[in-house]
């Protein structure tokens, strides 16, 4: 058994995996992971499958230190500074701390989560089949609150195994894929306003609910309505004409209208999305959303195989440069404004 | 009664679930359709559907887009919806004590005076319905009850308040519910159950089941605090009866 030491954890930093679902009836969010793309790759990365609960990193930095033993680790998502000890580590390439050595992630430099998986998973137990952290619900393991320095995890000592490296996909530019409803009949020409606009993500977002800057979309009945159940990926419109993207952290109902969903399969992508860079919705029919469940999935279940065994790999540092430069030619995210606290999204 | 048999519009939210929407408004017919097909799916579930939620005026159907389309579950949905409504959507009754006013429900005053009440009255108003769990949502265990008395509409506070204690017992608009986890609230509260609605270490850990029925009894904050220590050790401090 290894120990895995929270040196120093940012506020958004928890245990996260697919999330907790069954309960929804009962008033219990899922939680769960941000991008689950992320997850699977991380994990694939360190040979779990590609749900096993990770530590997901908003978009602060975060320090850990191995004790008692090995543990091998890989981090993916949003991109950052890796470092073990003096050694630098890219995205998507799986390495193993020897006991004492520091991993230190700095924050997020192009996107806004990253997955820490762990080579046999963080250990815990599950409550409603998962790990996930949902501090409000006192839900969550080893502990039920994002992570805090000085906490402990228990892991399993990395294994005899090759380190694995995974070439990073190239961004997508494609505007965010959206099925109409259930509510855009309560919007009439404004579903026209809100497709052809030019959309930020606010930095008052969190796991809850990111808040969209845009044009007004107006209601043509006001704003309120009966309460009805809610997915990941709602977009409700409140009184002021903002909407709402409603996230796993999300109330599992709620009483604003909702014009659109983002399909599953481009949730992650827009979790990344960092404020204040515009991007598009583009409107898809149910049908072409569940072809891309299935591409989505397969992209999934074809990671281990893509991936490279890089048991002598050197550490390529005029690629990883080049990886920054392009970096830091996007804004990054202001880590300091982005929320650490609940929003209050949504009311009963 | 031929309005009870209208189909239901079947809305789409995402690529992997759907709204199965019976009213637009709060309706109690509607909320009796809509607990119906809920306990349809739970004796014949229907491969490919995931978990459901039912709210006032309709079932959220959360599926698996890779095992089942929505062509061809919207039919069967629809099919379920049509077949007639039981009365007795469980047989399970409840008996949940109530703190009302002070420290408890520090609304309840202002609340009597806006309704022109006085505060035995609003609360003899309140506990005397017999109301069902129309729906549970928002936070883990918020129950949602209809059945209030039309004399205590009231419309929600301006300002929402950010913290409301855990299990209150509140009223907002038409509706009055029962919360477990302190949260944001902008009902107006008048009063506070030592009922865990939602208690992990507990079996079960959800106590309410929606279509479940229920009635509220007054207690003074002697008894409240009694029976809160009694549920923070896990005693189901309600009263079950078969109804």
């Amino acid at each position: 058994m290894s120990r895995l030491v929270v040196t120093n954890a940012g506020p958004a930093t928890s245990v996260q995996d697919a999330g907790r679902f069954g309960a929804q009836r009962y008033g219990l969010t899922p939680s769960g992971a941000m991008d689950r793309l992320a997850l699977a790759t991380a994990n694939a990365l360190v040979g779990n499958p590609p749900f096993t609960a990770a530590i997901e990193l908003g978009p602060f930095g975060a320090t850990f230190t191995a004790q008692d033993g090995p543990i091998r680790i890989a981090v993916a998502g949003a991109s950052r500074s890796i470092r073990i000890d003096d050694r630098v580590l890219p995205l998507n390439h799986s390495a193993t701390l020897a006991v004492g050595e520091r991993l230190v992630l700095s924050a997020a430099r192009e996107g806004v989560f990253s997955y820490l998986a762990i080579e046999g998973g963080v250990l815990g137990e599950a409550a409603f089949g998962s790990l996930s952290v949902n501090a409000r619900a006192g839900l969550g393991s080893p502990v039920p609150r994002p992570l805090q320095n000085g906490d402990h995890l228990d892991v399993r000592a990395a294994t005899e195994r090759n380190e694995h490296a995974l070439p990073p996909l190239p961004p997508s530019p494609d505007p965010i894929r959206v099925v109409l409803g259930p509510q855009d009949d309560e919007f009439g020409d404004a579903v026209k306003t809100f497709l052809d606009g030019a959309w930020t993500i606010s930095a008052t977002s969190d796991r809850m609910g990111y808040r969209l800057e845009g044009p007004v979309v107006r209601h043509q009945h006001g704003h309120n309505i009966v309460s009805d159940g809610t997915v990941n990926g709602s977009i409700q419109v409140p009184g002021n004409g903002q909407p709402i993207v409603l996230m796993p952290d999300r109330g599992t109902t709620g009483g604003y209208p909702k014009i659109a969903t983002v399909i599953g399969a481009d949730l992650g992508r827009f979790a990344q999305m960092p404020p204040g860079r515009p991007f598009r919705f583009q409107a898809v029919s149910v049908a072409e959303a569940r072809r891309a469940a299935v591409a989505f999935a397969a992209l999934l279940r074809d990671l281990p195989a893509r991936m490279v065994d890089v048991a002598h790999f050197e550490f390529n540092v005029a690629a990883l440069q080049n990886a920054n430069v392009a970096g830091s030619a996007v804004n990054a995210v202001d880590a300091g404004t982005w929320q650490s606290e609940p929003q209050q999204d949504q009311q009963p | 009664m031929a309005a009870e048999f209208l189909p239901p519009r079947i809305l789409p939210s995402g690529d992997a679930a759907i709204t199965v929407e019976f009213s637009r408004r709060i309706d109690d017919d509607a909320n009796r359709r809509v607990l119906a097909l809920d306990r349809l799916l739970k004796a014949a579930p229907i491969a490919g559907i995931t978990e459901t939620v039912p709210t006032y005026r309709s079932l959220l159907v959360h599926y698996d887009p890779l095992q089942i389309d929505l062509d061809s579950l919207a039919p069967r949905l629809i099919a379920l919806a049509a077949q007639p409504v039981t009365d007795a959507i469980t047989s399970r009754h409840w008996r949940i004590p109530v703190a009302y006013g002070g420290e408890h429900g520090i609304d309840l005053d202002d609340v009597a005076k806006t309704l022109g009440l006085t505060p035995d009255a609003l609360i003899a108003r309140h506990t005397a319905p017999i109301y069902r769990v129309a729906m549970i949502g928002f936070t883990p265990g918020w129950s949602y009850l209809s059945g209030l008395d039309p004399s205590l509409e009231l419309s929600r506070r301006q300002e929402p308040r950010l913290r409301t204690p855990p299990g209150t017992v509140s009223i907002g608009g038409v509706q009055t519910g029962i919360q477990c986890i302190a949260g944001p609230s902008g009902w107006h509260l008048l009063g506070q159950t030592p009922v865990r609605t939602y208690q992990l270490q507990r079996d079960p850990v959800f106590l309410l089941e929606p279509g479940d029925t229920l009635n509220l009894y007054a207690i003074d904050a002697k008894t409240f605090a009694e029976m809160d220590r009694a549920a923070e050790h896990g005693e189901i401090v309600a009263e079950l009866a078969a109804s």
